[in-house]
């Protein structure tokens, strides 16, 4: 029930903040925020609701940006809108491409997923340099010049992906209330059992992949949009799937709100890393070592660990039930 | 003809030194059931550390080798026992997956410091030798770089089979439980093998520095082509890694003679998803607990 209040507050502070006049550093560090949250929200259906950890986003971030960059290319456009009313047809792209791959690794393990996953990203990294027709190499591919003023510039793509993340957030939500969210989390729990008492797990394994490399890849469109240039290297990028698991993880797996809070909390603070540390490879060590440390140290996440102290607390500060059961038996 | 004999040989020359990478990271998984990502990053630590001893100290990277095995099979062991110990049981698969993908990165970030990322290449004095035998031509480095793999894979299967360390392996990977009641130590056993695996990997980074230019990047190029051979031999089978191996590198080299080299990439992809098609399993895996 809270959350049915804390979405709309939450949503309703996303749509005023930009009429504050914030500065455009500021702007874009929320363009970015919100771009890592729709994805690690997205990624959490499959990775964190089914525990299939895929690590293989990356690939569809940059399938999006691309599949954009063709719809567009050569072309210049008017009011400026038009690429995101094309977002639907580049998520259906990537959903498309998606499908058989989760149908082909979902057969076996999580092993055998997260296998194919992460090759399938190395691939699409080789493709993207090399097929010069689509991608256009490393010489990279321009994307019509977006004609918005540059005082609200940042607005369009902020609002776009604030209605994105209310799409991951509304299926997360959604999902934990439906029978489809039941039969995810009885995936995660244990397959063969679920299986074994007729629970379609191929077919709900498969559904939240797709959509969630659906959305994955309509983030990528937005950005290529944004930068309205696409390089490959930065647009199949091995640290875009790190980025996005290592938030869901931060904030909390499997919850509603720990990737948004992770990606508040590491895109912010990559942001002042990258800044510090002026983009050296310093930035790939702090990166690194601190997934190692909240992995270790933090495993479940900020979320399911705050609210597990909480009810610790408020439990030790009621009166000890147990007695009274014992009198009532 | 010319062009696809060429291949054969240039894939088997060359799947000798995959198949010691992938002989490493397919016993770290038989052991403890994870798949360790950082297995090409190690390789390419290996080549540096090679490139390092024999532009400083003149020690020719063959020779090196018993050198860097050994500083990679404590760095192996200290990985195990920092970062994959403490996990628990219930989410270990999971979470050793992503804490190996991490150790990647920072052993990429660590490299890029060191040794910034321009291409190195270990240039020997009989780097650009080859035979010509009967039109086709042999590299020397190449065969020097296979007979010395499938010497490294001999000492493997040596200590895996004549050895009390190596029974336990065994023991292990067929039945962790049982081992454990019989006194096999799991812990003990899990980082000496992730020791091993990463000393597999220093002896296949010498090679590979001899054989390509290399940069901290490189590990990107290595990780797929591991894990397509792991998986087509069957996680966990050592043997199955090395005809794996041999068998996505010939097909590979094959491609980028014959079609372009550019597609050659796309080559192992294609391996593993008919793999995962027609044979889930690999070639010599099985489904439940296997075997070496």
């Amino acid at each position: 029930m809270k959350s049915l209040v804390r979405g709309p507050v939450f949503f309703g502070l996303l749509i005023v903040l930009p009429l504050f006049g914030l500065q455009h550093w500021v702007l874009n560090m929320l363009v970015f925020v919100l771009m890592f949250a729709v994805m690690s929200s997205a990624w959490n259906l499959v990775g964190g609701l089914a525990g299939y950890p895929s690590l293989g986003h990356a690939a569809f971030f940059g399938i999006g940006a691309y599949a954009l960059g063709s719809l567009f290319k050569g072309q210049t456009v008017s009011s400026g809108y038009e690429p995101f009313l094309w977002l639907p047809v580049v998520g259906l792209i990537g959903a498309l491409i998606g499908w058989p791959i989760a149908v082909i690794s979902m057969r076996t393990r999580a092993d055998v997923f997260a296998i194919v996953t992460i090759t399938f990203l190395f691939v699409v990294q080789t493709l993207a340099f090399n097929l010069h027709g689509i991608t256009g190499g490393a010489q990279g591919l321009a994307l019509p010049i977006p004609p918005f003023p540059a005082a609200t510039f940042e607005q369009p793509y902020y609002y776009v992906l604030v209605l994105l993340l209310s799409v991951a957030m509304g299926l997360t939500f959604g999902a934990a209330r439906s029978k489809v969210g039941l039969a995810l989390s009885a995936v995660r729990a244990d397959e063969d059992k679920a299986r074994g008492i007729g629970v379609p797990t191929t077919g709900v394994k498969v559904l939240a992949f797709s959509v969630s490399v659906g959305l994955t890849a309509m983030v990528g469109g937005v950005w290529a949009y944004y930068q309205s240039f696409i390089y490959p290297q930065f647009a199949v990028d091995p640290l875009i799937t790190i980025a996005i698991v290592l938030m869901t993880f931060l904030g909390g797996r499997a919850t509603l709100w720990g990737p948004i809070l992770g990606a508040g909390i590491l895109e912010t603070g990559q942001q002042y890393l990258a800044y510090e540390l002026g983009g050296s490879q310093f930035y790939l060590i702090a990166y690194a070592m601190i997934f190692l440390l909240i992995m270790l140290f933090l495993p479940r996440g900020i979320l399911p660990t705050l609210v597990e102290r909480l009810r610790r607390r408020r439990s030790s500060a009621a009166p000890a039930p147990a007695p009274r059961m014992e009198t009532a038996a | 003809m010319h062009a696809l004999i060429q291949g054969v040989i240039l894939g088997i020359l060359t799947g000798g030194v995959y198949a010691l990478m992938a002989s490493g990271q397919t016993l770290i998984f038989g052991i403890m059931k994870v798949i360790n990502l950082a297995q090409g990053a190690m390789v390419i630590l290996g080549a540096y550390l090679a490139y390092q001893l024999f532009t400083s100290f003149g020690i020719d990277p063959f020779l090196a080798i018993p050198i860097t095995t050994v500083v990679m099979f404590w760095l192996g062991v200290a990985v195990q026992v920092v970062f994959l110990r403490p996990l628990r049981s219930e989410d270990r698969s999971e979470l050793s997956l992503l804490i190996t993908f991490a150790v990647a990165l920072l052993l990429e970030g660590i490299m890029s410091v060191t040794w910034n990322t321009t291409h190195r290449s270990i240039n020997t004095s009989y780097a650009n030798g080859s035979w010509t035998v009967l039109g086709y031509q042999i590299t020397l480095v190449r065969l020097w770089a296979f007979v010395l793999s499938l010497g490294a894979l001999g000492l493997l299967f040596l200590l895996l089979n004549r050895t009390k360390f190596g029974r336990a392996v065994r023991a292990t990977v067929q039945n962790p439980d049982s081992a454990r009641l019989l006194g096999v130590e799991a812990q003990r056993v899990s980082a000496l093998g992730f020791g091993l695996g990463a000393a597999t990997a220093a002896a296949a980074g010498s090679v590979y520095g001899l054989l390509y230019p290399f940069n901290s990047g490189s590990h990107y190029d290595l990780i797929s082509r591991l894990l397509s051979i792991v998986v087509l031999g069957g996680i966990g089978s050592v043997g199955g890694a090395m005809i794996a191996a041999v068998i996505v590198s010939t097909s590979s080299a094959i491609v980028a003679s014959t079609v372009s080299p550019a597609w050659s990439e796309m080559t192992f992809f294609v391996i593993l998803i008919l793999v995962l098609l027609i044979r889930p399993q690999g070639l010599f895996g099985t489904v439940g607990r296997g075997s070496i």
